[in-house]
């Protein structure tokens, strides 16, 4: 299983990352690798710094000790325009959607091609029929994203990061807050994608279902640490009790239910 | 999009009352509107005592605007003050004007008056008045009040 | 004792650091500005949302400003038969402090806490940190055309106000007190000077301008990204812009028309 972590296959590799906000570190020395054209899951409960995963490699955070490499570059020593270059073969896909709320679904896809390519407008127009015909809105071009529900909202928002045609995608909690049917439609979307653009998918995610479902390996996180790594089998076989408990979702375990206080009976009876 | 238009329109009119009211301060608040610095042209006159003159103060010919004080210095061997004045072109003085500073009000500015004689000689750039009377200084007016009182 | 004076150095250190990211964030601004000028259409957007829609409240408040220095004016010079001066006192106070004065504190209460709620709310909504992702620097495309709006702006707004003013200031003076209408644009129009008074006026507005738009989008960039960090950062906007305006305005005042 060690022989996962950072090989020639990986589009990112990650080592020795260390990253703390205020006295809690997020991530303790990890090192983990993320192999081209695979939907690579990285899961762990709320607070464990997934998020900030994402915003490390894409460059917006810097770590405090260890390096990233996004395809063989290290990220964190990059020149802002060579920075901004790599930026443009990833796209992000935000909890929230992240669209620009003054102006309507199809001005925030042919955004990024308005700022990053020359073609005239009825290019653009035709790119951004088509990628939002890829999730489904085409008739939704007019509306304004407070028109829209989070489903469509992270739709479109798919839309818009694909619409540089990325080597990867990055997804920060596509699941979360979602209805069984735009569930499905995320869930077979990402797949599609993935399999149709021959992109790198990173999910992070602390839905274990679907995750499962679409993920073809899978990193745990847990308190700074990497808890436990592998496909789908071997982590729904995981003899690692903390990761048993995240998947099956138990009350107690390794994880305590109650936030660590002093006595139960000390403190009701001082 | 459609209101994409009506929003240029409101910022082409904003923009437009805005450079109007930068226009209109410059016109119609200040002195820049009343006539501009070349058509005028400079004479001098020689007071005894230019009081609360200052530069910019208003020349007034029988109430009527005709031009500015534009400098104020002292004849180091006269010891008397020298007033230049620029005075609109468009009206020629008489060579025997006299000027009289006065206030305007109890306690207005001060302002010189001129009074046009009678002589068919016009003043040229940079003549020099001869017949001037000085600044009314209120102290000194109260002063000779009292003594001549006191002197009765 | 030791936990106040941790405290004190603290939150001194923060506000330099503060003021630090505001001066750097500033820079990036003014590098930024460049990148606007090809693209007018976003500007025009921001001058919509910071010039015309703070157009009506400048234009009122303007006019009752001046009504009132007609009427306070009238009443003090009558008491000295100096009435005629009335367009002279309406214009200069106008035009030297309250023009670029009240129009900035009215332009910072309405503008720029809306600046400072939108730039802070798209960052809390991930909107800043989702641009970044797409390789477009938020500075250029979100924060240098609004800040550009505010700077063309202010000087616009602190002139109608001003000119209002002195029409309000007409209306009340000639028409309801009888001062006479020649007088009062004639005495006006000999005492104020225009580099004197209207540059200098005009000046300060664009001072004004620039710092009440610095204020409120870094307020907006710097803002906590919650619900709660966005309305602090408002507040702090409109705060920190009416002491910064005050201020200015004293400093201003004294080298201008003060014999420095």
């Amino acid at each position: 299983m060690e022989n996962s972590v950072s090989s020639d296959k990986d589009i990112i590799s990650i080592q020795n990352l260390t990253f703390s906000r205020g006295h809690r570190k997020i991530f303790d020395n990890i090192s983990l690798g993320i192999r081209r054209g695979k939907v690579t899951a990285i899961m762990g409960p709320s607070g464990t710094g997934k998020t900030t995963l994402l915003k490390l490699i894409g460059g917006q955070l810097y770590p405090e000790q260890g390096q990233i490499f996004v395809r063989r570059q290290n990220v964190h020593q990059l020149k802002r325009a060579d920075l901004y270059n790599l930026r443009k073969r990833m796209g992000m896909l935000f909890q929230s959607g992240a669209l620009l709320t003054d102006i309507n679904v199809y001005d925030n896809v042919a955004l990024p091609l308005r700022e990053h390519t020359a073609l005239n407008e009825s290019m653009i127009r035709t790119l951004v029929l088509m990628k939002l015909h890829a999730v489904g809105l085409r008739g939704a071009r007019d509306l304004m994203p407070g028109e829209l529900s989070g489903g469509m909202a992270r739709r479109v928002a798919l839309a818009r990061a694909i619409a540089l045609d990325p080597t990867m995608i990055m997804y920060d909690e596509p699941f979360t807050g979602q209805d069984p049917i735009s569930l499905g439609v995320l869930v077979k979307l990402i797949k599609e994608l993935n399999d149709t653009l021959g992109l790198t998918s990173i999910i992070v995610s602390h839905d274990v279902e679907e995750t499962l479902g679409i993920a073809d390996y899978i990193y745990v996180l847990s308190e700074g640490k990497i808890a436990g790594h592998g496909t789908p089998e071997q982590i729904s076989n995981s003899g690692s009790e903390w990761v048993q408990q995240f998947l099956k979702g138990n009350a107690d375990g390794p994880v305590h239910f109650h936030y660590p206080a002093d006595d139960y009976n000390n403190d009701l009876f001082q | 999009m459609q209101n994409s238009k009506t929003q240029e329109t409101l910022v082409g009119l904003f923009v437009a009352c805005g450079i109007t009211a930068l226009f209109f301060m410059a016109m119609q608040i200040s002195n820049l509107g009343s006539f501009g610095d070349e058509n005028v042209y400079t004479i001098r006159a020689n007071f005894d005592n230019s009081g609360g003159l200052k530069v910019k103060s208003p020349i007034t010919i029988a109430g009527v605007r005709v031009g500015r004080v534009s400098e104020i210095t002292l004849d180091k061997d006269e010891f008397v003050s020298v007033v230049k004045m620029n005075i609109d072109a468009r009206y020629k003085l008489p060579a025997d004007t006299s000027a009289s500073i006065y206030t305007a009000g109890l306690l207005g500015e001060q302002y010189i008056s001129l009074d046009p004689g009678g002589s068919e000689e016009l003043l040229a750039e940079n003549d020099v008045m001869d017949i001037t009377s000085s600044a009314v200084i209120l102290e000194e007016l109260i002063g000779k009040f009292f003594t001549e009182n006191e002197s009765e | 004792m030791i936990d106040f004076f941790q405290t004190l150095g603290h939150s001194v250190l923060s506000s330099f650091a503060k003021l630090g990211r505001s001066c750097f964030f500033l820079l990036q601004i003014l590098a930024g500005i460049l990148t606007v000028i090809p693209r007018p259409r976003l500007l025009t957007k921001q001058l919509y949302s910071v010039g015309v829609l703070s157009f009506l409240i400048i234009c009122i408040s303007g006019f009752f400003v001046g009504m009132v220095l007609g009427l306070q004016g009238f009443y003090i010079l009558s008491d000295f038969g100096a009435e005629e001066t009335l367009g002279v006192m309406v214009a200069a106070s106008l035009v030297r402090e309250l023009g670029p004065v009240v129009a900035a504190l009215l332009f910072a209460g309405r503008a720029g806490s809306a600046l400072t709620a939108e730039i802070g709310l798209m960052k809390a909504t991930e909107q800043l940190s989702g641009m970044e992702m797409m390789a477009i620097d938020p500075i250029k495309r979100i924060i240098a055309p609004r800040f550009l709006a505010g700077f063309i702006s202010m000087p616009l707004l602190a002139a109608l106000f001003s000119s209002i003013g002195v029409i309000g200031g007409q209306i009340v003076g000639v028409g309801l007190l009888g001062v006479d209408d020649g007088a009062y644009w004639s005495q006006m129009q000999s005492t104020l000077d225009f580099q004197e008074d209207i540059i200098n006026g005009v000046i300060k507005s664009i001072v004004f301008g620039f710092i009440v738009s610095w204020i409120a989008l870094f307020e907006g960039y710097d803002a906590v990204p919650t619900s709660e960090g966005v309305s602090r950062a408002t507040t702090r906007t409109v705060v920190n812009s009416a002491f910064a305006i005050l201020g200015l305005d004293f400093i201003l005042t004294a080298l201008m028309f003060g014999d420095i």
